[in-house]
């Protein structure tokens, strides 16, 4: 019980710590793809640390709502944090139906962080917020039936019970196609949660194509830097989700599964550099559809699991 | 018990009667009917949670003239818990509309929506009591009757007139189904007590399916909701609330009342309940997306509040026929989703309604910035709008919360679920998930539009908070939603007895571990939230340590110019749902309009977006003017020439006495 909690302790302080570096691997596998250098190891620490050290410029437009944006942003992304069960351990918090948590601390950020980008009354900032909703109401079934699914297959309904019990078997036994599919969504649901392509390109130069990225345009300094900051945790949070599913092999030791998620986290990562590299952007419009096929495939579990 | 429930209807009666006759003292007209409801509220509530807190339930019989029916109250677990929003909610809007109302120029018509108020609550308690089929379609008529005369209390507009017809005809078109539920079941038992209703054992489908429509067009299902959207924006704004938040329920509360006289629940009802709630659900929220009308979106929201609620109970009688905690925390999920969504509607009503007064118009699309006009009304609506999204910590996820966890137990391999039970969790996931996600994008609409950036228009300019009598109950609506949402874990013990009420007959259940253990599982929330509220608060500290001493100024917002544009140019809530349009079009069928621009050199132009109502235009509409053609074809043989009705009635004896040969 108590090694689990410092176990659990040890997973959120690897998050808190190594969750900019990941946005690292993303940024030099793609400069690595295009033949460039790519940034510095430690760049994302930097830009962070720049960041926190500016003064801050607010619109006048806005209300005390724009300022709350960041800060509930990143309360709630540390509160899923301590949901999420790293490395097959149980996490910080867990009980039946902590997912729900899960999902709906995210809601709330993702609430606020709307808001506050409508809350300086600039039409770009608008632009982004109603896609973020939109995109984001469509990602959501696919995320809770994928882990109805899981819960289905392994008899619980709280995530830490679930990525507990989740082992090759799982993988190898009647309810291979499930999980392939399960593990589909959660693929498609991580790009587009962090707003990665095919949907989202977090490094587009028009503001009118932009969707996440646009909705921060005013934040400046702190603001920014706990908004960025959050970004790193959400890859993190969510990337869990896939890592407990990729390699479900329970070793015994605490350190050794650490290693092996940690490992998982990073190819993932590559993962990610990977698709930014070699796909392209979905077209506005088609996004809908893209999420439409994940929902479909996070349904379709049930052929294997309910009969 | 008994005389605090007549009390509490003699209260309503009273002060109703005494806004009416109040004389020459306007100002006691102002205070008899918050009072009087209050104190009604406050007789009723003490044998309510007498029931709640385990008491055995209070029965009262009167004797009664006519020849059919008796005077029969009952109040067992089931109806205290929907007196409870009643109770709660009423004397909260009765305040508001005193002060709503205050500067009416019609103080005669001022006083007779008191009056209507009063009935209209008092008639909701007497529904909710009426333990006999007459008694309770007597009471069912009072309470319709006074929302009817409510909603048109601004008659001199052709719109409310017209809301106001929209309302009486849906409504009776539903009771129509009520009599005839009612007749068939005292034909089969020989008395319209719902005591002896039980002692029939089965409910036969037929009746079933009446009350599904008779309830459901008064609770708002998709499809019989059309009178909802005509309804709301047309009734004052605490009765739109009053009617919205509480009434609508009644119609959830018959269909209970009707299952819990089955001796089993059939499947087909699980899908009944479970495609309603899919359909309304879904239904309601793209709808409310698309409204530009401020209290039409609310109404159509409550369509979608509606679906939530039968997604929960299509679970529960999923739930019913397998081992396990599922239908307990489905129905327990359903009936918290009734107390909350009360609670929260009324406080969106209310803030509307603080929001036209001020501004006059119910456009979306030319408010704007009142937040800084308007804090408190600003933030109380902020709560209600997380909480309709059911973001914890508010009331709104604690009943999701319950939904969610049983849909989610349900799809899980123990306890020997059925096929039906598995599916239907499934479907109520997904569904609840994209309501949920759906939902938070109408809300964040609605308030960023309303409350934040740049007034649209110079209306917006003046607005100012409304006086005590109705910030108050915002504030009060506020907390509730608030505190509501950090007591869950109370919430659920409270609401276990009435959720342990509805189950058939055949099963009688009194386990109430479900609940117990749902209620643990909802104290770690309530931790969790406390926690991240003072992770939140640190966040808020450190970031003012770190700009304290640094410059922090202000300035316009960044983006091409944006300073030298009109505020007309910021995103509207049409804009704003525009890709839900496109994603929709197909079943949504918006109207786009106006003289969009065109040439090298444009000149002026304009663009209009509606999406009229799917079932009004394209169902009842068609179906009322066939109606009315078929009327009109019928009035060539009634010319008022009375040479020819001489002839109809010879024909009419021939008939008679041809068809007695026979």
């Amino acid at each position: 019980m108590i090694a689990d909690t410092f176990a659990a302790l040890g997973g959120v302080a690897l998050a808190l710590v190594l969750s900019p570096f990941l946005r690292t691997i993303i940024d030099r596998t793609k400069a690595r793809m295009a033949g460039r250098q790519g940034p510095p190891v430690l760049q994302p620490y930097w830009s962070l640390a720049r960041l926190l050290r500016k003064g801050a410029v607010y619109s006048s437009t806005t209300t005390w709502i724009f300022r709350a944006g960041p800060v509930v942003t990143l309360a709630t992304i540390l509160g899923a944090l301590c949901l999420v069960p790293f490395g097959g351990r149980p996490a910080l918090l867990h009980f039946e139906g902590d997912v729900l948590l899960m999902a709906y601390l995210l809601g709330l950020g993702r609430f606020f962080t709307i808001l506050a980008a409508l809350d300086t009354g600039s039409s770009f900032e608008g632009m982004g917020a109603n896609r973020e909703a939109f995109f984001s109401a469509l990602g959501e079934p696919a995320l809770l039936l994928g882990v109805a699914g899981l819960g289905a297959i392994t008899g619980s309904v709280s995530l830490s019970g679930i990525y507990g019990r989740i082992g090759t078997s799982a993988f190898l036994g009647a309810h291979m196609p499930a999980m392939i599919f399960i593990l589909a969504t959660f693929v498609i649901v991580y790009l587009t949660e962090n707003a990665r392509i095919p949907v989202d390109d977090p490094t587009t130069h028009l503001e009118l194509t932009m969707i996440h990225e646009v909705m921060v345009l005013d934040h400046c300094g702190t603001d920014l830097a706990f908004i960025e900051y959050a970004g790193a945790l959400k890859l993190w949070v969510l990337g869990l989700l896939i890592t407990g599913l990729v390699f479900p092999v329970h070793t015994g030791s605490a350190l050794l599964d650490a290693c092996v998620t940690l490992a998982c986290m990073f190819v993932l990562q590559i993962g990610v550099g990977l698709v930014e590299s070699l796909v392209a952007r979905l077209k506005m419009g088609r996004t809908p559809l893209l999420l439409g096929i994940a929902f479909v495939m996070s349904a379709l579990w049930v052929m294997w699991v309910v009969r | 018990m008994a005389f605090f429930l007549l009390m509490s209807l003699l209260a309503y009666l009273l002060s109703g009667a005494g806004a009416l006759l109040k004389g020459r003292h306007p100002a006691w007209g102002a205070r008899i009917v918050p009072f009087g409801s209050l104190a009604a509220s406050l007789f009723a509530l003490v044998p309510v949670v007498y029931v709640l807190a385990g008491g055995s339930p209070v029965d009262f019989r009167a004797s009664w003239s006519l020849p059919v029916g008796s005077f029969h109250l009952h109040l067992d677990q089931l109806s205290a818990w929907f007196a409870l929003p009643v109770l709660l909610v009423s004397p909260i809007v009765s305040f508001y509309g005193a002060g709503y109302l205050r500067h009416h120029d019609r103080p005669l018509e001022t006083d007779a929506c008191g009056f209507f108020l009063q009935l209209l609550a008092g008639g909701m308690l007497f529904v909710l009591l009426a333990s006999d089929g007459l008694l309770f379609l007597f009471a069912w008529e009072i309470m319709s009757i006074a929302a009817f005369f409510l909603v048109v209390f601004e008659h001199g507009d052709d719109d409310v007139r017209r809301a106001g017809w929209v309302y009486l005809v849906a409504t009776h078109l539903g009771t129509a189904f009520l009599f005839a539920m009612f007749v068939l079941l005292g034909g089969m038992c020989g008395s319209f007590d719902f005591a002896d209703f039980e002692g029939l054992g089965g409910v036969p489908d037929v009746v079933f399916i009446l009350a599904v429509i008779g309830f459901g067009a008064k609770a708002g299902f998709f499809g019989l909701h059309v009178w909802l959207p005509e309804a709301h924006p047309a009734a004052p704004s605490h009765v739109s609330g009053l009617m919205s938040g509480v009434m609508i329920k009644t119609g959830i509360y018959g269909l209970l009342r009707v299952m819990v006289l089955a001796n089993d629940w059939p499947a087909w009802w699980g899908w009944t309940f479970i495609g309603i709630g899919v359909i309304s659900g879904v239904g309601g929220v793209i709808y409310a997306l698309v409204q530009h009308d401020f209290k039409r979106l609310l109404a159509y929201s409550s369509v979608e509040n509606i679906g939530i609620i039968c997604l929960g109970i299509g679970v529960g009688v999923f739930g019913i026929g397998s081992a396990g905690p599922v239908a307990r925390l489905a129905m327990a999920g359903a009936l918290l989703h009734v107390l909350n969504h009360a609670v929260f509607k009324t406080g969106l009503f209310l803030g509307a309604g603080a929001v036209i007064q001020a501004v006059g118009t119910r456009d979306l699309d030319i408010l704007g910035g009142l937040q800084k006009r308007m804090p408190v009304t600003g933030l109380s609506f902020l709560v209600a709008s997380a909480a309709i999204c059911g973001l914890p910590p508010l009331n709104g996820f604690v009943s999701e919360f319950l939904i969610y966890l049983a849909s989610y137990w349900s799809v899980l391999p123990q306890g020997f679920p059925s096929v039906n039970l598995r599916v239907g969790g499934f479907v109520v996931i997904s569904s609840l998930a994209l309501i949920g996600g759906l939902a938070a994008m109408c809300f964040t609409k609605v308030y960023g539009t309303v409350f934040l950036g740049e007034p649209r228009s110079a209306r917006v300019a003046g607005a100012a908070d409304p006086e005590p009598c109705m910030a108050v109950p915002l504030r009060i609506v506020a907390a509730l939603c608030v505190a509501f949402g950090l007591g869950g874990s109370v919430l659920m013990l409270l609401v276990s007895p009435a959720a342990a009420r509805i189950h058939p007959l055949a099963l009688a259940a009194s386990d109430t571990t479900p609940l117990r253990d749902a209620a643990l599982f909802y104290l770690n929330v309530t931790f969790a939230v406390c926690a991240l509220a003072a992770v939140a608060y640190g966040l808020v500290r450190l970031r003012g340590r770190l700009l304290s001493g640094r410059a922090v100024r202000t300035g316009p917002t960044w983006g091409c110019g944006y300073p030298y544009g009109t505020p007309r140019m910021q995103y509207t809530a049409s804009s704003f749902a525009q890709p839900l349009v496109v994603a929709f079009r197909s079943f949504l069928r918006t109207e786009l309009g106006g003289d969009w621009p065109s040439g090298y050199l444009p000149g002026p132009s304009d663009f209009r977006t509606h999406t009229p109502g799917l079932f009004m235009h394209r169902v009842y509409m068609p179906v009322f003017a066939a109606f009315s053609w078929a009327a009109g074809w019928m009035r060539r043989i009634q010319h008022g020439g009375t040479h020819a009705y001489v002839f109809y009635i010879l024909l009419a004896l021939a008939a008679v006495l041809f068809w007695s040969l026979l």
